[in-house]
Formats: structure tokens, sequence, C-alpha cells
């Protein structure tokens, strides 16, 4: 893999790289030469697959990272891509005529993160969610169990216990 | 649960639209008339429920709880985990048709709703309708702690948290899952309840119809049915 990273530095700017283990990396790209680098990695590097398209809130940063997982089967490599976007006003790339199957992970983030693919064939439908009104609910700032108290009803008389004191209190009552 | 966040407020504001195919609208007939169409007042009958009567000697009421104990048609509706948990009991290792207990394919032929876990509002919805269109007397029962007090999910941000807020439940096994033995039990315990005549799910339904439109309107935001699906 890392002959791969070294093959495309001169050509591509690529941020830091993760050897996380012998079949998986992960690089940093810039947004403009994504789609450039996902084309070249599927028809020239034999990437063939769309594993995920997921994304992560970096909210302290104000960033989303959107992560890109590729797979290359005869080779049985994984390659992560990292493209970090601007979380206010957070809007990625479509790629789904490269495959297919992104069209589905885009609706998905536009729900769920609310990052916008403009482009992306059904996009805007409902695809999780049915007459949510609310913020995107997987951004870090929407608090789900506040969302749950202010929204559901709960039975009166249920309890939590913090695992540890629990048990502290039930091994050694004393103290 | 005390760590209620005070910095989170939820959205109360926001309107969900109306669905375009459930908007009021013009529509032309094929002999040319011009016709208005609105989708929710023409399509339902919007009467609510009425409370199904005793009858007027207790001895055959009683008969009639006999056999209505003795005659339990399950709505094939699974939600959650337990609808796995049911898969055993139809089949012969549990085998739950020795008690007289069938699972039917639609809501006009059965007359127990078995909630089988947890419901999301997506779920409720489809679950109310359900309810709605099975012929009274119904019952319904409760399957494990999702359905009591929300269970492992008493933090998400899309599950109903207790029942019987929504929709009458006559009785509630409790495990997470319960396992098809308890799901047997259960139907016994529902049995000599509706012998008792005790399970008038569906009258208190009819009587506190609005109190229980009330609740599901506040949980499920794009309400684009009758209010009483026949």
């Amino acid at each position: 893999m890392r002959d791969l990273i070294e093959k495309l530095t001169p050509r591509y700017t690529l941020g830091n790289a993760t050897y996380q283990r012998a079949d998986l990396t992960f690089v940093d790209v810039t947004r403009d030469e994504l789609r450039a680098l996902l084309l070249e990695l599927r028809d020239k590097e034999g990437f063939t697959h769309l594993v995920l398209l997921t994304a992560v809130d970096w909210i302290e940063e104000g960033k989303f990272q959107l992560t890109y997982m590729i797979n290359n089967r005869e080779a049985d490599q994984t390659l992560g891509l990292r493209l970090y976007i601007d979380r206010n006003d957070a809007e990625g790339d479509t790629i789904h005529d490269i495959w297919p199957t992104a069209a589905t992970y885009q609706r998905e983030l536009r729900e769920m993160f609310g990052i916008a693919f403009p482009g992306s064939p059904r996009v805007d439908e409902e695809f999780i969610l049915e007459g949510w009104t609310d913020m995107p609910p997987y951004r870090r700032d929407f608090d789900t169990l506040a969302y749950s108290q202010q929204t559901y009803v709960e039975r009166e008389g249920r309890e939590t216990h913090d695992p540890r004191a629990t048990m502290k209190h039930k091994m050694y009552p004393e103290g | 649960m005390k760590d209620l966040d005070k910095n989170f407020k939820k959205d109360t504001e926001t309107e969900f639209p109306l669905r375009e195919e459930m908007r009021p609208r013009k529509v032309t007939t094929p002999d040319g008339q011009v016709i208005d169409i609105d989708p929710l007042a023409d399509y339902f009958c919007q009467e609510a429920p009425k409370v199904h009567r005793k009858s007027y000697s207790a001895i055959v009421e009683g008969f009639y709880n006999w056999a209505r104990a003795n005659s339990l048609w399950i709505l094939g509706f699974g939600t959650g985990c337990g609808a796995i948990e049911m898969r055993p009991l139809m089949t012969p290792r549990f085998d739950a048709y020795r008690y007289g207990i069938q699972w039917r394919p639609t809501p006009r032929q059965a007359n127990l709703l078995v909630i089988s876990g947890y419901l999301s509002v997506k779920t409720l919805k489809r679950a109310i309708r359900a309810y709605e269109q099975m012929p009274q007397p119904k019952f319904v029962v409760g399957l494990g702690s999702c359905t009591i007090n929300g269970g492992m999910y008493w933090d998400s941000y899309n599950t109903i948290k207790k029942l019987d807020e929504y929709l009458p439940v006559d009785l509630y096994i409790a495990g997470c899952m319960p396992r098809p033995e308890a799901l047997l039990a259960g139907f016994m315990e529902l049995k000599k309840i509706i012998r008792k005549g005790e399970a008038e799910g569906a009258n208190k339904y009819a009587e506190n119809f609005d109190w229980y439109k009330a609740n599901q309107k506040s949980v499920i935001k794009d309400w684009d049915m009758p209010d009483y699906s026949w």
C-alpha cells in the first residue's frame, strides 16, 4: 500500500496516511481532487468496490469527515479516503455516477448529518426518518436523551444505576 | 431520569408539510367534469369508534367471554426482536396452535395485536392503523421491556417508551426478549383476563379516544391518515 501512496503523491495532494493494518490504509484527500482520484483508483488500480461512504462529526474543529472506503478485491486491500468539509453549510460532491450505491449513502448522510449532495438522485426525499422536523439526529450537537425526554412519555419508577457504584456497593457494603 | 439537558431544546415550531398525495386538489374526471378532492375527508370514514356494550345478562356475557378467550387470532405484525421469538411459537417446538392460538395475515382476520418489541415512530403509525382495522373485541399484548418503559432504547430519539399512552394494552409480558415459554404463559394469563371480562381495551380506546389521538399525534408529526381507520 505504501507503494501506491508513493506513486500517487507526485500528482495528488495527499495528506497524512494511516497504515492501520496490512490490508487497511487511510489517507487524507482534498475535495477538488477527489473525483479524479476515485476514478483513477477504480479504473487503473483495481479498487472497484465502494465499501461504504460515511461521515464523522468533528464538532470541535467545525468539520465533517467524509470517509470513502474502497476495496481492491484481487489485492485484498481496503483504502479509506478521508475528506474534510466545512460543518456549517456542509456540502459534498456526488459520486453516484462512479458507484451507483453511493446515491443511497448520500441520501443517508443528507438525512442523518444534513450534508447536501447536489445532483444525487432522490437525495432530498425522506430516507429512514418519517416526518422529521428537528436537526439531523447524527450531528453531535443533537442531544438524543434530551430529545427523547422532551418528546416521549416515560413510565414512573424506572431507575438507572451506575455500574461501578452499584458493584462497589454490592461487593463492599461497608465501604 | 434526572439528567435532562437544559441547553438542548427540541424544535417544536416546524410543522411537517402534508404530503403531496394528501393535499386537496382539483381532478378532471374521464367525462370532463372538474371535481374537488380532499383525500383525507373523501377517501376515509372519519367517525370515531363506539363502545361495545356488554350483553344484557351476566350469564350470556360470561359465555361470550369464554368464547372470546378460546378464539385468539394473532395479527402477524412483527416489530423488534419479539418477531423472532414468535416464529418458534408457531412451529412444532412450542406449538401455540395446541392452545387454540393462531396467526393471521391481515388485521381484518385477527383480534390480538402483539407488539413484539420496540416501536419506532414510523412503526407506531402502522401499528395504530393495524389496531384500528381489527374487528372488536380486540386485545393488545406488549412484549418485553421496550414496550413497558423503553428498555435499552430509553434514550433513543425515535422510539416510544410507554406503549399504553398510544394503544390500550391488556397485558405486558416482561423480559428482554421474553422466551416463547413466557409468551405461552402470557397468553394463558390473557385468556384468564378475557374470561373475567376485564380485557376491555377496545372500549377504553373508544372512551378515551381523544386522549389517545392527542398522544399519538404528539409523536407522529406527519399525520396523513384518517383519525380512525375502519
